[in-house]
């Protein structure tokens, strides 16, 4: 970094040529920072799902032990946490340099994540056809925004995936490529974490 | 999806011819937009400058020049929020006592109610997000790159698309008021009266999707920032030497990137509770009407100190300029920043005091509140201490620096008052908070118009009048001690805010007070658009070298005035917190780089403008529930996002050779500057005027 950073000319102390920054570097904390504004929606939506999760704003509704099945939330975390899994082997087969490995893993961590996502919606329609709806009572709001919320999250990194997947298979790894699989892997583990945070607070709350 | 009142057809939703007004106020205004609208077209068609502004500005990703035109849109936003304060304090003159007469189809005055609400609603909206927000962002885009040594952001083609996305904020609000109209609920947009049953038509969506919309650039925008600050530093500008304008947009974009998402969340909510009919802020069915106050006002809080830091940096930016000595308690300064953007986040509920959260709650954001003075008193005393005994000069900039220094003391002072909750039960919703907010806000206004008469130069190459800077200044801070003295006044002999009509004849002297404050304002914009008008027209006269002002001290003033694309040929090494008072002591601020080498850039992309474009069709068709547009548009910016990822050729290379003979240029005509400089017997802006402390 200070190859002309010499006193020796007295000037050439004053600039610094081949000055560059690290582009992958940057564009990760630039993702870290938007995760962290994500971060703060959820807080925000926890919030109100807190305030909004009481018996009274259910005005005689549903509440939460009629809204959750316990054992589907249970495959769902199994299938997002398998897909965290292979979205790892990604990363491996990213560090060997393997285009095929990190098209097959892609692929993986996609199915495990639709998966994911079609429980979710094969549990919301199941509350639709009994009558069900966000309209129904501030509870039922509350609720559905935030599970919702972290399911459209879901199924956009879903669509994220597929992205990569044509693209590396179309310009290979790239510094452009790279750095947004890198990026990914934050998105899609940021996601797990939520969803944890929500089997705790919303399904494990509800089977109490 | 809820059904709405009124006719709806699945093409145009619920636009009708219906929707245009038929006020003769907003008539004239519609008048006056569109014959300015078709003398731009005209200047741009005849002058055959179409091609120069797609090229140069529409698709631009340089920072200076992104930053020019958020802060073009504010200032054209600033006149229109201007303008309906100028409606506001007419109204409440003419609308005064029992026999207060009547024009226009009103009872008093010339302002209906429900007109009166959209205007001070659309006042509050407009200075608060699309007036000092975008100013306050441009000027930190403008600066902050240069002041670290930078290329450009770290993120060129993201802050495009916030620009973008601001704009369409911007133009959903002038959109308003010429189809449909506008939100009548505060700029807070109060629950319930929000929500579809006691708002049913398209006012509250206009306002919140204006706001949505334009907060999501603000939101990329503070990512960018602060990647920027942290990753994008020339070598030497180590946490020690950073600007503190620098510091205080870091802090100021911490504060953005973790409350505007909360804002998202309050109007998100608000959103689905008037399209989905769910129950989040109604009365009734379980709703809580007060979630949407906290959520508000957890992002409303930190968004007044979002507006404010800033602010505070450009004045520690000016007023050592002007005093030619270094800032006093640069750490403290910085430590105050950050303590200030701390403290934001806990005293967001002094915003209603009144709601009877408890003694309790209470205490706890009243004494939060409260320590805020203590940051905020630190920073008062280091501009005294850097005035104090420094060779001051009174240019434009240094005075606007001080007017802001004492809108600060009585702001500061007023609201101390305001943040004991005794106090805040006798004078909530009076106009004396009013008043209070008005006087912090005006820190901000002169902060931003300092440094907007500091850093012109800097992008322009040439300085504004001086004379006609003056004025502005005088008329406008007449207009202002005019308008807030007797606004705290009638606030505390029981005046309270958002009235269309005053019972009390007794107010009624400090109502023509305030509007002889009001007309002094209109006389500073008149001396406002002269000066910009006299500067242009006087441009070579006024030309620069690259510390416009013989004292400067940071970064910026090292690059050539104007600064070219690519900002600095070289990167500069940092030695020191005040670099070019450094290099002026060693003698050395006038050399230049002897070697130049390729610069990559990032080319120009029309992609954040197309997005922009598909935004403003998705907000549009929110607003009016034309719901093919809405699905068409929200594809539309998936797939560009998507096709956008696919461009491999972002960035092109400016070959050395190039550089050189650009530098070459700016060289030369930096001579030229200092020989007319010189021969015109004005201060020669080469000359060193201090040795390196």
């Amino acid at each position: 970094m200070t190859a002309s950073g010499g006193m020796e000319s007295g000037q050439s102390a004053l600039w610094e040529p081949h000055y560059h920054h690290d582009v992958i570097a940057t564009r990760t904390l630039g993702f870290w920072l938007y995760m962290l504004s994500d971060a703060m929606i959820f807080a925000g939506l926890f919030a109100a799902y807190g305030v909004l999760s009481h018996t009274y704003n259910a005005a005689g509704g549903p509440v939460l032990h009629a809204l959750v099945h316990p054992w589907t939330a249970y495959a769902e975390t199994l299938s997002v946490f398998a897909s965290v899994l292979a979205y790892g082997g990604v990363m491996v087969a990213l560090k060997r340099g393997s285009r095929e490995g990190v098209l097959a893993g892609l692929v993986a961590a996609f199915l495990l994540g639709a998966l994911f996502v079609g429980l979710e919606v094969h549990e919301f329609a199941a509350l639709f056809r009994m009558g069900i709806y966000p309209e129904g009572s501030g509870y039922l709001s509350a609720f559905f925004a935030l599970v919702m919320t972290h399911g459209i999250h879901m199924a956009f990194g879903l669509l994220w995936m597929a992205t990569m997947f044509f693209q590396v298979a179309a310009q290979g790894l790239t510094d452009k490529t790279v750095y947004r699989l890198l990026n990914l892997k934050l998105f899609w583990h940021f996601q797990a974490i939520l969803w944890v945070l929500v089997y705790t607070f919303v399904d494990m709350r509800g089977v109490l | 999806m809820v059904n709405v009142q009124g006719p709806w057809s699945p093409i145009f939703g619920r636009l009708s011819l219906g929707a245009i007004p038929d006020n003769p106020i907003i008539a004239g205004a519609f008048i006056f937009s569109v014959v300015l609208g078709i003398l731009v077209l005209a200047y741009l068609t005849y002058a055959d400058r179409w091609g120069y502004l797609w090229r140069e500005w529409l698709t631009t990703v340089d920072h200076k020049k992104i930053g020019v035109m958020y802060i073009i849109i504010g200032l054209v936003m600033l006149f229109r929020g201007f303008i309906d304060a100028l409606m506001m304090r007419t109204q409440q003159v003419l609308a005064d006592g029992a026999h207060s007469p009547g024009f226009l189809g009103a009872a008093h005055g010339y302002l209906v109610p429900y007109h009166f609400d959209q205007i001070y609603s659309a006042h509050g909206t407009i200075m608060i997000l699309f007036a000092a927000t975008p100013i306050l962002v441009g000027l930190m885009n403008v600066v902050v790159p240069l002041q670290i040594g930078a290329r450009d952001m770290a993120f060129p083609y993201l802050n495009a698309l916030g620009l973008w996305l601001t704009a369409v904020g911007a133009a959903l609000i002038m959109l308003s008021l010429f189809l449909g109209d506008f939100s009548h609920a505060g700029w807070v947009g109060l629950t319930p009266l929000t929500e579809l049953a006691y708002s049913p038509g398209v006012g509250t969506d206009y306002w919140m999707w204006a706001i949505q919309i334009s907060s999501v650039g603000t939101t990329l925008g503070a990512a960018n920032l602060i990647a920027t600050i942290i990753k994008m530093r020339a070598p030497g500008m180590t946490w020690g030497r950073l600007p503190i304008f620098t510091w205080t947009a870091l802090s100021t974009n911490i504060i953005a990137l973790t409350s505007f998402p909360l804002l998202g969340v309050a109007l998100g909510l608000l959103g689905l509770d008037r399209y989905f009919g769910t129950h989040f802020f109604t009365a009734g069915m379980g709703g809580n009407l007060m979630l949407y106050s906290d959520l508000f006002w957890m992002w409303g809080h930190p968004e007044v100190y979002f507006v404010i830091l800033p602010a505070f940096g450009m004045m520690s930016e000016i007023i050592p300029t002007f005093s030619e000595k270094p800032l006093f308690g640069y750490v403290t300064m910085v430590a105050a920043s950050f303590a200030i953007a701390g403290v934001s986040w806990s005293v967001w509920l002094h915003h209603f005091f009144t709601m009877g959260a408890g003694p309790r709650v209470n205490t706890f954001f009243s004494i939060a509140t409260m320590v805020v003075g203590i940051p905020t008193g630190v920073k008062v005393f280091n501009w005294a201490f850097t005035i104090y005994r420094g060779r001051s000069r009174f240019e434009t900039p240094m005075m606007w620096a001080i007017g802001a220094l004492f809108m600060l003391l009585v702001g500061g002072l007023t609201g101390m008052m305001l943040a004991m909750p005794p106090v805040n039960y006798s004078v909530h919703n009076s106009v004396f908070v009013v008043a209070h907010f008005h006087t912090m806000l005006m820190v901000v206004v002169y902060g931003i118009l300092g440094a907007v008469t500091y850093w012109f130069p800097k992008v322009f190459g040439f300085r504004l009048n001086e004379p006609l800077g003056k004025r502005f200044f005088w008329t406008f801070t007449i207009g202002t001690i005019m308008v807030f003295i007797p606004m705290y006044t009638s606030g505390f002999m029981g005046m309270t805010r958002r009235l269309d009509y005053l019972t009390n004849p007794a107010l009624f002297p400090f109502e023509v007070a305030e509007e002889l404050g009001i007309g002094f304002y209109l006389v500073s914009v008149y001396y406002f658009v002269r000066q910009l008008y006299v500067s242009l027209r006087d441009r070579n006269a006024n030309r620069v070298g690259a510390d416009a002002w013989g004292s400067a001290r940071t970064l910026e003033w090292l690059a050539p005035s104007p600064v070219p694309f690519y900002n600095f040929a070289v990167t500069p090494r940092v030695h020191a917190r005040d670099e070019l008072v450094w290099r002026r002591g060693q003698g050395l601020d006038g050399v230049a780089p002897t070697h130049y080498e390729d610069i990559p850039m990032p080319r120009n992309t029309s992609v954040p403008l197309v997005i922009g474009a598909f935004a403003l069709g998705l907000g549009f068709g929110l607003v009016w529930r034309i719901w093919w547009l809405t699905d068409a548009s929200f594809i539309a910016i998936i797939l560009t996002v998507i096709a956008r990822s696919f461009v491999r050729d972002t960035d092109y290379v400016v070959k050395a050779g190039e550089v050189e003979r650009i530098e070459k240029n700016l060289r030369q005509r930096a001579a030229e500057v200092a020989r007319a400089g010189a021969a015109a017997g004005g201060i020669d802006v080469l000359r060193p005027r201090e040795s390196s402390p």
